[in-house]
């Protein structure tokens, strides 16, 4: 039935290594003869989905050896609300959104203030795959191959005052394109926001991309923040501005039900939601439930950014 | 009809299951949907009899039991997707979500009032207990309302939909409060 059972695979079944060391290889020529042929076949078609292979993307030594969840997965099942709080929402409606053109505002503590065309704000910056475990503060996950930049670069270049303690992002506010605003579930438009040191740590990026494409509209087009070690709400979609600033940004969630989500939101199996358990979560496409990892299994990474912060106070 | 009716989001959810149509998610799909038709025939039940007084239609009367056997149906697949598919028979961790997590204990005392109203449903249970039957039935206003906080505590943020149920439930009970109210001043004067 639904349920494919973990069951125990006989050895002549497993991929010999070599095969397996080149598996990237064998997609990508797959992933380019579909697209190919896709591109061949129906151009206004892939165009219109924004479907569009994205080139000369480096791997990254910081990817997880996992195995990614399907595209459909993570393309089919999004908090997105400002397209809706159903799972299936943001794929829905979220086709008929253009993020271009896009320009970011870089203001707050910063050394020149501006609005940056977005296609020139990245230009400088060479294009990772990052393939990062997602875990989602409902106790759901999901391995994800994202395309994008290191913030900290980016950062760098935008150049913040030694004052700037944190950097905070904005959601685009527009309810006529993103129709879930009209709506009050939350306070729009969406913030967020991380400490500079957290935004500085090579493991955080702002995506553009998964599976090698441009990034579908429901998973936050056309830029997006991800951040593995910190529940999937940190990861702000089509981001519009960034502003440095010296006082802990009030992030969307923190502001809507402050007992219930914090500032920092990291991963953390310890520290339960007050609802419900955060010791377990499904990675989709799994039966049992898995044990939830400290910091989504980056804590070699990132545990020394939290030392001797209280992270049951600090959730 | 309506039998077969009530079976529809049952076998959807076994189609859906051959399909691949249950989201990415599908065990969390399944507690939804049986979660909410549950609800949804406790509700209806529920309706019968301000329904049967305002239309002057006492056959629906006939409709109430299967509406409420239909809700228990729809609880036990919920409760059964929770221990089985969900938990996996993990029993520690089911009684420590029960006792520690408000929204799971009021689920299952939902399960466990709407238990003795399925068993007493026949008729000879009716037969038998007599005026006691309709005191112990009155459990069922109590399960509706433990059932929707039940949905209310659950949700992030978005409470339109358990909003809408609570509502609609409030409407039911008006109606009967009124006429109870109502049929006080009569007697009296």
């Amino acid at each position: 039935m639904l349920i494919r059972k973990p069951a125990d695979i006989p050895y002549s079944e497993v991929t010999p290594k070599a095969l397996y060391l080149r598996r990237r290889e064998f997609i990508q020529t797959a992933a380019a003869g579909a697209i190919g042929a896709a591109v061949a076949l129906s151009p206004r078609e892939s165009r219109a989905q924004g479907r569009a292979k994205l080139p000369n993307v480096r791997k990254s030594s910081l990817s997880a050896t996992e195995a990614p969840n399907s595209y459909d997965d993570a393309t089919g099942y999004n908090n997105f609300y400002e397209f809706g709080t159903d799972k299936g929402d943001p794929k829905a409606n979220a086709q008929r959104f253009v993020p271009r053109p896009w320009s970011i505002r870089v203001d707050g503590l910063v050394k020149t203030p501006a609005t940056i065309d977005l296609d020139t704000f990245l230009k400088p910056f060479p294009l990772e795959e990052r393939i990062y475990r997602l875990r989602c503060v409902e106790a759901w996950s999901m391995v994800i191959p994202w395309v994008g930049v290191p913030l900290a670069d980016v950062i760098k270049k935008l150049e913040p005052q030694p004052s700037a303690k944190f950097v905070e992002f904005t959601t685009l506010l527009d309810a006529s394109r993103m129709p879930g605003q009209r709506v009050p579930v939350l306070q729009w438009p969406y913030v967020e926001g991380l400490r500079m040191d957290e935004a500085m740590h090579p493991l955080s990026i702002l995506a553009v991309g998964l599976y090698g494409e441009t990034l579908p509209n429901q998973n936050g087009a056309p830029v997006r923040l991800v951040v593995p070690w910190k529940y999937g709400f940190k990861g702000i979609k089509s981001i519009v501005r960034i502003r440095f600033t010296d006082q802990q940004p009030r992030n969307s969630w923190q502001v809507s039900q402050p007992r219930e989500y914090g500032f920092y939101a990291n991963v953390n199996p310890e520290v339960d939601h007050p609802r419900w358990s955060q010791a377990t979560e499904r990675r989709l496409g799994e039966f049992r439930r898995r044990k939830t990892e400290m910091f989504n299994g980056y804590a070699q990474q990132v545990a020394s950014l939290y030392s001797g912060l209280d992270l049951r106070k600090n959730y | 009809m309506i039998f077969a009716a009530a079976l529809v989001p049952a076998a959807a959810l076994v189609y859906g299951a051959f399909t691949s149509g249950l989201t990415a998610n599908p065990i969390d799909y399944i507690t939804d949907v049986t979660g909410t038709t549950a609800l949804t025939f406790l509700v209806l039940s529920l309706a019968v009899t301000p329904l049967r007084r305002l239309t002057g239609k006492n056959e629906l009367i006939k409709l109430r039991r299967m509406l409420g056997l239909f809700a228990f149906f729809y609880a036990c697949l919920h409760f059964v997707t929770w221990s089985v598919l969900d938990w996996f028979f993990d029993f520690a961790s089911m009684a420590s979500d029960i006792v520690e997590r408000p929204f799971i204990t009021l689920g299952m005392t939902t399960l466990l009032l709407l238990l003795p109203l399925a068993v007493t449903s026949t008729a000879g249970m009716i037969r038998r207990l007599g005026k006691r039957w309709q005191l112990l039935h009155r459990l069922v206003y109590v399960a509706a309302v433990t059932a929707i906080l039940h949905f209310w505590w659950l949700v992030k943020a978005d409470i339109r939909e358990p909003r809408l149920w609570a509502l609609a439930l409030s409407v039911l009970f008006g109606f009967r409060l009124w006429w109870t109210f109502r049929a006080r001043l009569l007697t009296r004067s």
